[in-house]
């Protein structure tokens, strides 16, 4: 008997939720199968790729950030240069500026470079708070309003600042809610119940469901994406439908590989080159599993993931 | 097509002899049916059903062993298509690609530069994947028997009849892979693979033809096979591993249940970011062997740790082995800090404390595998088990300093270790890694 390919696409969907405003504005999720199984049906939209930059500049970052930025001297024209970056679909502006046990930027000051961020470029922009809970139960829920108007992505409500951050960012401005879990299916469902009974509609909703550096913990991250992805589409259950935003920069920059020099290292090789590595690796291991969205930080990590979704769409 | 408990039963003896380790025939035949054990356990089948089962029963995807002694590698074997839904069983192999027109000593070199341990398992470039370019018989043989000297494994890519004989004449011994096969030559290559005892790579333009060879071949009795997916595109190639797994493990098709080589430095020439991409996934859809055109420390660095991940059993969990673990050069006079084995927690809380820039020594404690509340909760880690650590590995010899900070979530241990480590003092740590950074630099 002949091999016969019949394709097996799912009867379930994931969501799709629109993210900006205007030509620019993109659409994650609407798939009905595993990622980039184009031959069971193509899927709408491809997954997409934000690019990180912080409130704090890029003092720190390694050469080949340094010289894409080159003399740019505020956020502002930061992000306008992010925003052009080649294979950049959004940008996302992270507010690390505002931890208390930082710099400890004011809730006011903070808002407002992200609006002024937000009126200087078409792209869709998302905002990443500073990790500490009470604080950004209290940033976002003002960059939510600030923002009113440009369909932004609030990144990200937690448990245990779910209700103010949803009900200002998902409800009363009209912003998309970026929905935060540890690397737990239950975890992952359970604020999106939360997050829709308190009024937020589930089209409003995308998901972190956690993420691990490549090597470091992340056959949870895969196991937990893998298994959100069936069950959403397998046994169409519906509060794990939202499309699937995966930041890796943040996780991938601070691994040792990332981060050790070559001085302390010298048969590693480049520094750069390792924190690239790290970083795609990490990138493409969540998009074949399921992620609709990535947040890199390298300019070259950018152009070869988007190159890849390319490749592969 | 798998058979039930009840199928199995039928053809079982029904004596209830308990032979096979179980208490019936009909728990012996359940526990065939779910693949715990294996029907040739008993001891009283009959051979007609014996062939019958085994044909029923075997595994949908077959092991293939290629490689010999010390650097001897499975390939396949799958049962699932996700590890959340058992484990996945033979990790994928890499290898780095050689031609003639390559530089071999130079390129050798570099490949065998990457070789390190971590977490107990060694990192290397497991095989070198021998491309012929039509060099010649002679040459061919000679470009394969410089890189069988490095020990490793080798694919030979060669669909010339000629070069292949002549390159198995001198690597034979050491189990490579013949990838040549294809719809048209197939049969000369599977008699030289045969003949030589090796495995033999298929390929073909289409899944329906890969599929008509395959089958032909395993009717020629030649079931020692890899599968090529060949490098019309990127997309093709991730295509055909995902159909080709998936008809196997899925759909139940054994033709298609076998191990597969995606030549990656092929499909994302020149682009080594992109090949390592590439390689991330095809680690998580169904690659077997991946080639690659070089492999540096910093592909490896991110692409073994992200094997490593995929490739454990989500019913064991990775641990470190117990032991002093100096970070930051840390010397007998510096603060000790400790934690479990569990990989994830002292990856984590290690690179936290590296980030802190203070020295200090990490102790680990076999406490199981588990991470703190876990182990905590199980009487893994507790004021006695760390006190048996100090004990065991004379700790109080090895290191001068007298505090040992424990983690923050088991803080209630504090009094009990005072009691049992009288000379130490003891400090209650964060409960989160993440806070170690400001909390070892306050501390110092």
């Amino acid at each position: 008997m002949p091999f016969k390919l019949t394709p097996q696409p799912f009867k379930a969907a994931i969501k799709e939720v629109e993210v900006g405003c205007g030509a620019k504005a993109i659409k994650l999720g609407g798939e009905k199968t595993f990622p980039f199984y184009a031959f069971d049906a193509e899927m709408p939209n491809a997954p997409k790729v934000g690019v990180e930059i912080s409130d704090l500049g890029f003092e720190n970052e390694v050469a080949g950030i340094k010289d894409f930025y080159g003399d740019v001297t505020n956020v502002v024209e930061m992000a306008k240069k992010a925003a052009a970056m080649e294979g950049a679909d959004f940008v996302v502006l992270r507010l690390e500026g505002a931890d208390p046990n930082g710099v400890n930027k004011s809730v006011d000051e903070c808002a407002e470079l992200a609006k002024a961020v937000a009126d200087a470029i078409d792209a869709p922009l998302a905002i990443m708070g500073c990790k500490n809970d009470e604080k950004d139960g209290e940033l976002l829920v003002k960059v939510s309003e600030v923002l009113e108007g440009k369909n932004a992505m609030i990144l990200s409500a937690k448990e245990a600042n779910y209700k103010t951050i949803g009900a200002s960012a998902g409800m009363a401005y009209g912003q998309k809610v970026g929905a935060e879990s540890a690397v737990d299916i239950n975890l992952a469902k359970q604020l999106n119940v939360l997050l829709t009974q308190l009024g937020v509609k589930a089209e409003s909703v995308v998901m972190n469901c956690g993420t691990a550096a490549a090597g470091y913990g992340y056959e949870y991250v895969a196991s937990t994406l893998d298994r959100t992805k069936a069950a959403a589409l397998g046994q169409n259950d519906d509060m794990l439908q939202m499309p699937i935003i995966t930041p890796i920069s943040t996780e991938t920059f601070g691994v040792k590989e990332a981060i050790a020099s070559e001085d302390d290292m010298p048969e590693w090789g480049s520094q750069e080159t390792r924190a690239i590595d790290m970083e795609v690796v990490t990138a493409a291991a969540c998009l074949a599993s399921g992620s609709n969205a990535v947040i890199l930080r390298h300019p070259a990590s950018v152009a070869t993931v988007s190159t890849m979704i390319k490749e592969l769409m | 097509m798998a058979l039930t408990g009840i199928q199995i039963f039928k053809l079982t003896p029904k004596k209830n002899c308990k032979e096979c380790g179980s208490p019936t025939c009909m728990a012996f035949s359940m526990k065939v049916a779910q693949g715990a054990v294996t029907i040739d356990k008993c001891p009283h089948m009959s051979e007609e059903a014996l062939a019958q089962l085994s044909e029923a029963t075997a595994p949908p995807m077959k092991t293939i062993t290629i490689g010999a002694g010390d650097e001897e590698h499975k390939l396949g074997g799958e049962t699932v298509l996700f590890r959340h839904e058992k484990t996945l069983v033979s990790k994928n192999l890499y290898a780095v690609n050689l031609t003639a027109a390559d530089d071999a000593d130079a390129k050798l070199a570099a490949m065998t530069k990457v070789d390190y341990d971590r977490i107990g398992e060694r990192m290397y470039v497991e095989l070198v994947n021998v491309k012929y370019t039509g060099e010649g018989a002679d040459a061919y043989a000679a470009l394969v028997q410089k890189a069988a000297a490095t020990g490793r494994t080798l694919v030979l890519e060669c669909a010339d009849a000629d070069a292949a004989k002549a390159a198995l004449a001198v690597c034979k011994d050491k189990g490579p892979v013949l990838n040549g096969a294809n719809p048209s030559n197939y049969e000369a290559m599977s008699a030289i693979a045969t003949e030589a005892g090796v495995a033999l790579g298929v390929t073909a333009d289409t899944l329906e033809a890969l599929y008509d060879t395959v089958a032909a071949l395993e009717k020629a009795g030649n079931k020692n096979l890899v599968l090529d997916v060949g490098t019309a595109s990127i997309k093709d190639a991730f295509s055909k591993a995902v159909l080709i797994r998936r008809a196997a493990l899925k759909d139940e098709d054994r033709t298609f249940g076998y191990p597969s080589i995606v030549n990656i430095g092929a499909i994302a020439a020149g682009k080594p970011e992109l090949q390592a991409a590439l390689a991330a996934v095809f680690t998580l859809k169904y690659g077997s062997i991946l080639v690659m055109e070089d492999m540096s420390y910093a592909q490896a660095l991110a692409l073994y740790g992200l094997r490593q991940n995929i490739y454990t059993d989500p019913q064991k969990p990775m641990k470190v082995e117990p032991g002093i673990y100096p970070i930051n050069g840390a010397d007998e006079n510096s603060v000790c800090v400790t934690t479990v084995d569990f990989a994830l927690t002292y990856f984590v809380v290690s690179g936290e404390l590296e980030r802190s820039g203070v020295p200090c020594n990490l102790l680990i404690s076999d406490a199981g595998g588990m991470s703190v509340l876990t182990a905590w909760a199980a009487g893994k880690l507790s004021a006695g088990t760390i006190a048996k650590f100090i004990e065991e590995h004379e700790i109080a010899n090895k290191i001068k300093n007298r505090t040992l900070i424990i983690p923050g979530k088991v803080a209630v241990l504090k009094g009990e270790m005072e009691a049992k480590l009288p000379d130490w003092n003891i400090v209650v740590g964060t409960t989160e890694a993440v806070q170690l950074v400001k909390f070892m630099k306050d501390y110092k």
